[in-house]
């Protein structure tokens, strides 16, 4: 219990230390260690759970089970090595003056905040706080999309802010049509809203009301997630940020909206006769993936290019979430682990890339691995990896996806291959003229930690060789609670 | 023959009529501080349609979910925006909207959409209120209408503010009010969402030097031949 | 017997309705400080019209000597289909409301055509500009007298009111706004400011007068007097339907006293509020119309809506 509090105690701490002292040069170190504690804490709360099982308070407020803990590991990891990542990044944006000393301590305030509500999205217990915090973590970022203030990160920005509103109010409505269900079983009051409850007496609530809400509830949380039609405002706000915010969001909110969509569906598929809400996520998933791929070609900017790779593994893994077997949800467990940590570390790379040549357009970038072997090295092999090659742990969970896809339809497996080949095409054709060729004239290396990226391409490797069998347990058991049966 | 034959009934049903129609009244609206108006105006016969309800109801944590709708979306969010239009000098803009009968047409037919779509649940709920779930979400949609129509930064904010008066209006009608930890969450969200509109105001403003939302394309996928 | 009341009743109507736009004008004279003239002033003008010569143009057809006693003829059949001071007429019986809208459809009819007839510039455009409000008034009439209908289960409104006087008094959305749907129409059909002044001498901002620019003598008192039978008409209908407390529902002289007491306070607050937004509003340019229009629609389908959604189970 005190490990969970501790948890959400030390961000929340964090926050106004860092509003006040952001600027200070160890502000950087001060928000490493808040992160290093928090990922302690994470680490002792997944040891607890997987002692003793399910943690739920007294109070029933709180929540950590099989599903959530692995994500709040995840998380704190991510958070610490992009804080890492992100000290002499800042540094090196306020040296060449695109920030100043406040902007610094919104940035890492809010930095702390984030990783506030998103800890609190995993931890909650009730779905109305899990809908105030999803808000919260837009909110804590926005203002950090248009931290450099260009025009266009003030349009990315707004839109974010707009889109990402509108449905999360959505949401917000399918929450409340499922307190509604709810109520008529368990009467109002906190109850209706409590997960575990709702969990147990999924099988009672009329199931009329459950699809609309299940419906709300997909469109909101899956504007989040970038589900395509809902995807528009994902590719401006991820690449007009600084880049530890593109890490973090690509990393890490997308996966705490679909935590929301699985633990929805969770509820809804138990009173909903048939497979509507598996169907639902299927079509929204499968669409986003070969939308997606299709426009990974167009892009100039090589942050859009990756934040489009993210909506196609987020369409992924709402897709395999949404065939439901446990197979399935093995599969895309494992895939939003190697996804995340692929991710975030291409994204560190990809900002020190635009750092050493000074733009963010593709054709302008040049001769990475002559100019800074580590930062070329690094962009090629995290390509490589998100790409979907053995012998990473993306190839793992795709393969797995795949498998999955072709035991319950096997005619969808096609359109999934396909897309993957063109998704490799495309990544390929524009990375391959960054990382090789000369070095073009007056460019230098630039000061970088590349640690972290280093770090979770390794640990990307190694769950692709073998799955440490802590971990796979630890999949096992969430893929058995989310799908309620055990996968081979 | 209504369902209600007290005079609270008969007043709750008036009054969420009126908030329906001030929707309407809103869409069409083409300056912007009596928009703002408008919307406390909404705001306000929210709040008394949730006191009447709390009392109808005895509920009395709706009252506090009332006298929380009242200081922020009646007073304090119309202030901000009153300040922010003075500030940045837009009681003279206007927002005109290119077709408002045709705008007007869709609006009554979306009316009728969120009719069909909350049939299930006025079915199934026992309340009294139950007759105006459908007009909630009518004012849902409504808000996401205005959202779309216009093209003044301004205008969109109010929309997003309206949907969240009905999302409120929902819960009150649906449920008879969520619980008070998560109203209270909802309304710091939407108290800390109208703080940063405002801040994001002045960067529009410093970017493109007006507020026409519309001006704000840069980012396209398609190529240009600019930047 | 009944029967007698009923022709007793149409006569007070036809009668009134002079009464009732000498009354207009005084309140608007006051409204604006000036001396009004007396209240009998119309009648002394439609007299005096009578004793004129008719005057008429060469290339007149029949329509032109015709349409004046339809005009009048019809709108005294109207006046007979609204209950003024009691309910259980007959001729209120026989006829619903579609009936009514019908009748001014007739009469507009008519008299648009004889704007055109004679071939002047400005009798055409009057007759176009006429057509133009109708073909928006109409819709939103027949919308807001639906939602009557749908609430009471009737279209006569006889029946429908009595039902209403029958019912508890209920404060309905539906009603709200239907009754408002009903006086922007009646605004504009009456040709009010503000979608039309009925002061102007400038024929480029008429509508209604600049059809009947051409008519003279008793063709022009017989125009004249319907057109403020059509005043009274919506005055009735608006103060009769949704607020009909008052109405005699016996045919007994105590109830009828009532009655006539009653329409005839309604009538001098209703009066008094379209004076206050003549007073208030200025002309819409005629563009401006269907917009209005368009919100007086907007409005009938509202309170249609609202009494499905909310008023229904």
């Amino acid at each position: 219990m005190i490990a969970l509090y501790l948890l959400l105690l030390i961000p929340l701490i964090g926050m106004p230390l860092l509003g006040l002292a952001g600027h200070k040069p160890w502000a950087p170190r001060l928000n490493n260690w808040l992160n290093a504690a928090t990922l302690a804490t994470s680490l002792a709360l997944a040891v607890i759970v997987l002692r003793t099982g399910t943690l739920i308070s007294d109070d029933k407020y709180w929540l950590v089970d099989a599903f959530n803990v692995y994500l709040i590991v995840l998380t704190a990891l991510v958070g610490l090595t992009t804080g890492i990542f992100s000290g002499p990044y800042m540094a090196h944006e306020e040296a060449i003056g695109r920030l100043n000393p406040r902007r610094l301590r919104l940035y890492y305030s809010m930095y702390q905040g984030f990783m506030l509500a998103m800890y609190l999205i995993l931890v909650t217990n009730n779905m109305g706080i899990l809908w105030v915090a999803m808000e919260g973590a837009t909110l804590a970022t926005v203002l950090l999309v248009s931290l450099y203030r260009t025009p266009e990160s003030v349009e990315a920005a707004w839109k974010y802010f707009i889109l990402c509103g509108v449905g999360i109010a959505q949401a917000l409505f399918g929450t409340i049509l499922l307190y509604f269900a709810a109520a008529q079983v368990l009467g109002a009051g906190e109850e209706a809203l409590e997960w575990t409850t709702l969990y147990t007496h999924a099988a009672e609530f009329d199931p009329t009301v459950l699809k609309i809400a299940f419906v709300f509830l997909l469109v909101g949380y899956g504007t989040k997630v970038g589900l395509v039609p809902m995807h528009s405002w994902l590719p401006d706000a991820h690449s007009e940020g600084p880049t530890p915010m593109s890490a973090i969001l690509s990393g890490l909110l997308l996966n705490d909206a679909l935590y929301a969509i699985v633990r929805s569906k969770m509820i809804v598929t138990q009173a909903v006769p048939g497979h509507l809400p598996g169907f639902l996520m299927m079509g929204f998933g499968l669409l986003s993936f070969l939308v997606a791929v299709l426009f990974l070609h167009r892009q100039r900017d090589i942050k859009r290019l990756f934040s489009y790779s993210s909506i196609e593994h987020m369409g992924t893994m709402t897709f395999a979430f949404g065939i439901g077997t446990p197979a399935a949800t093995f599969a895309a467990l494992m895939h939003m682990t190697t996804h995340s940590l692929t991710k975030s570390a291409i994204f560190v790379t990809v900002g020190h890339a635009a750092q050493i040549a000074g733009t963010q357009r593709m054709d302008k970038i040049r001769g990475l691995i002559a100019t800074q072997p580590q930062v070329g090295w690094g962009l090629l092999v995290g390509t490589l990896a998100i790409a979907g090659f053995p012998p990473f742990g993306v190839f793992v969970s795709e393969f797995l996806v795949l498998v999955a896809t072709m035991e319950s339809y096997p005619w969808l497996t096609l359109a999934l291959l396909l897309g993957l080949a063109i998704a490799f095409g495309g990544l390929f054709h524009h990375i391959q003229p960054i990382v090789f060729g000369q070095r073009p004239e007056g460019q230098t290396p630039v000061r970088a930690n590349m640690m972290p990226v280093f770090v979770h391409l390794a640990l990307v490797l190694l769950l692709g060789l073998t799955i440490p069998g802590v971990l796979a347990d630890w999949f096992d058991e969430a893929a058995q609670l989310i799908s309620g049966g055990m996968p081979q | 023959m209504t369902t209600l034959e007290s005079l609270y009934g008969q007043a709750v049903l008036l009054f969420a009529a009126l908030v329906l129609f001030v929707s309407f009244v809103m869409l069409a609206q083409s300056r912007v501080t009596t928009l703002v108006n408008l919307f406390a105006l909404q705001g306000l016969l929210l709040a008394l349609t949730t006191a009447l309800v709390a009392v109808m109801q005895n509920s009395p944590h709706l009252l506090v979910s009332a006298s929380l709708t009242l200081g922020l979306k009646v007073i304090l969010i119309p202030l901000l925006l009153h300040w922010l239009i003075l500030r940045m000098g837009l009681h003279r803009t206007t927002d005109e909207v290119n077709r408002p009968l045709q705008l007007l047409l869709g609006a009554a037919s979306l009316v009728v959409f969120s009719y069909w779509i909350t049939l299930p649940v006025v079915q199934l709920s026992a309340l009294e209120t139950r007759n105006i779930i459908a007009a909630s979400t009518a004012t849902l949609l409504l808000g996401m209408l205005l959202m779309i129509s216009h093209r003044q930064a301004l205008s969109h904010v109010v929309g997003f503010m309206a949907m969240e008066n009905a999302l409120f209006f929902s819960a009150v009608v649906a449920t008879h009010g969520m619980p008070l930890v998560v109203e209270l969450g909802v309304a710091f969200d939407v108290m800390v969402a109208a703080v940063i509109f405002g801040v994001f105001f002045f960067q529009i403003r410093e970017s493109i030097d007006s507020l026409d939302v519309d001006r704000l394309s840069r980012l396209t996928e398609t190529e240009e031949s600019e930047s | 017997m009944t029967w007698l009341v009923n022709l007793l009743q149409v006569i007070l109507f036809v009668a009134a309705a002079p009464l009732l736009a000498g009354w207009i004008k005084k309140l608007k004279c006051w409204s604006q400080n000036r001396m009004a003239p007396s209240i009998l002033q119309p009648y002394r003008d439609l007299f005096k019209l009578l004793r004129k010569e008719t005057v008429v143009a060469e290339n007149a057809s029949w329509i032109f000597h015709t349409a004046p006693y339809v005009i009048f003829a019809v709108a005294v059949l109207a006046a007979a289909i609204v209950p003024l001071v009691a309910v259980a007429v007959p001729s209120a019986r026989m006829a619903d409301i579609i009936v009514l809208v019908g009748f001014f459809a007739l009469a507009r009819f008519f008299q648009a055509l004889a704007g055109l007839d004679i071939g002047t510039a400005f009798g055409g455009m009057g007759s176009s500009r006429e057509m133009t409000v109708a073909s928006l008034a109409e819709p939103a009439m027949l919308m807001a007298v639906f939602t009557l209908a749908v609430s009471m289960s009737t279209t006569n409104l006889a029946a429908a009111i009595e039902t209403l006087l029958h019912e508890p008094v209920t404060i309905r959305p539906s009603f709200v706004f239907a009754g408002l749907a009903l006086a922007l129409v009646a605004v504009a059909e009456t040709g009010r400011i503000p979608v039309d002044n009925p002061a102007t001498h400038l024929e480029l901002t008429m509508i209604h007068e600049a059809m009947i620019l051409e008519y003279s003598g008793h063709h022009l008192t017989l125009i004249e007097w319907a057109a403020q039978i059509r005043m009274m008409i919506y005055a009735v209908l608006l103060a009769n339907i949704f607020f009909p407390w008052g109405l005699a529902e016996t045919l007994t002289p105590a109830a009828l006293g009532w009655g006539v007491v009653a329409v005839t306070a309604k009538l001098v607050a209703l009066t008094v509020v379209l004076v206050l937004a003549e007073a208030v509003l200025a002309k819409m340019r005629l563009f401006r119309a269907p917009h209005f229009l368009g919100f007086a629609y907007l409005l009938g389908l509202l309170g249609m809506l609202t009494h499905v959604i909310l008023e229904v189970g």
